[in-house]
């Protein structure tokens, strides 16, 4: 028995070398279109900036990244909210951050890792007016963040930490595609 | 003040590796500095206001040096997810994986199955694109009023992340103004695609989100 499976490995091994011969061979004209065949599975994910970063523990970074969307409140929420609270004094005793959510609701709606986007207007992670209706290259996400995270209900608590004071991208982006500047 | 500290150290411990390198970059042991690793994800209205522009960034802290040999691995999809009915799980998906030096991009389609494995959907090419080789102007096509590009870019995100660190580990009790933008002078491997919204629900608010997923 042990014998025949060897073989067949053997077989199998040798009709898949041939096979990758043939693929290889300029002659044959079907090896101009590409293989997109095959079952792809999630490795990475991301929605909001910074979520998986700053919210999740260590050991649950990659259990995140492989939870789909619509799973992640159940599985994360309560995690992120004792998280917020042990590093921000600003949601003690009931406390709030400027949009008016308490730590339950901040983290309700970063735990499910998406980005909203807006069809009908301006796209941006915030904008003084704008909430969460996009994420614009220009966006100063971190600050936003630390503000959120650390600001209070009107973004002046902590003030050494809720801004990191760097308020704009080392290069100047493009008005038009690719958008993206030109590598260093 | 120093209550903060102390509410920050335990915070540190808690959570361990807060803003461990922000935005996305390296945010997890199985990915981290992968060539599934995404750093960031953009979605915004374009020049165009009819349209929307979906940007993966991969790959990050890349220097000038490292930026020449870094490749698109055509063993990993890149999957921009769209719902379109709140419910966040995807109505669409746009999909770019690259061969032979160009990106393919399929969608907006609706996926054969939702979740976390993917075919890739060959009933829906849309455009491809030869990658863009680092110090060459960007190439661009375009198909059905989609554009595509796929290279090294810049990378857009900034963030004083070695005043984080230093905070977090105790050794500073703020941010220093002006901060120092620890992502200055590095970039990523970027895949962008603009889509008429009129493609991916034409008008209201959708949840969008990206993956990469490995053959």
């Amino acid at each position: 028995m042990m014998k025949n499976i060897k073989i067949l490995a053997l077989v199998l091994t040798v009709s898949l070398m041939t096979f990758n011969c043939s693929k290889d061979d300029d002659n044959n004209v079907k090896s101009n279109a590409p293989d997109f065949s095959g079952t792809y599975v999630q490795e990475d994910q991301m929605g909001r900036p910074a979520v998986n970063t700053v919210f999740v523990a260590s050991a649950d970074k990659d259990t995140y990244n492989i939870t789909t969307p619509s799973s992640q409140n159940a599985a994360f929420q309560s995690k992120f909210e004792a998280n917020l609270l042990a590093l921000s004094p600003a949601y003690a005793n009931g406390g709030t951050n400027a949009l008016g959510q308490d730590a339950a609701t901040f983290t309700g709606l970063l735990a499910t890792d998406v980005l909203n986007v807006s069809l009908d207007g301006k796209t941006t992670f915030f904008d003084g007016e704008n909430v969460l209706t996009g994420r614009a290259l220009a966006d100063d996400v971190i600050t936003v963040e630390l503000l959120l995270i650390f600001g209070g209900e009107d973004f002046s608590e902590n003030p050494g930490l809720s801004n990191d004071n760097v308020d704009a991208n080392d290069k100047t982006f493009l008005t038009s595609f690719p958008y993206l500047a030109s590598p260093h | 003040m120093k209550k903060l500290k102390t509410v920050l150290g335990i915070g540190a411990i808690a959570v361990a590796s807060f803003f461990i390198i922000a935005a996305d970059h390296i945010d997890a042991p199985a990915v981290a500095g992968g060539n599934s690793d995404i750093t960031d994800f953009y979605a915004f209205q374009g020049q165009n206001e009819d349209n929307l522009v979906f940007v993966a960034n991969l790959q990050g802290l890349l220097s000038p040096s490292t930026t020449g040999s870094a490749t698109f691995n055509e063993n990993v999809l890149v999957e921009f997810n769209i719902d379109t009915d709140q419910d966040n799980i995807e109505d669409l998906v746009i999909q770019a994986v690259p061969r032979n030096g160009k990106m393919y991009f399929f969608g907006p389609i609706a996926p054969a199955q939702t979740g976390l494995n993917s075919m890739i959907q060959t009933n829906a090419l849309t455009g491809e694109v030869d990658i863009t080789a680092y110090g060459s102007a960007p190439v661009i096509t375009t198909n059905g009023g989609m554009s595509f590009f796929a290279g090294p870019r810049d990378d857009p995100f900034f963030m004083d992340f070695a005043q984080f660190s230093e905070i977090i580990a105790g050794n500073a009790t703020g941010f220093n103004s002006p901060g120092a933008d620890t992502f200055a002078g590095t970039n990523v491997m970027s895949i962008v695609v603009e889509v008429p919204k009129s493609m991916i629900g034409g008008s209201g608010t959708i949840n969008t989100w990206v993956e990469s997923k490995r053959k």
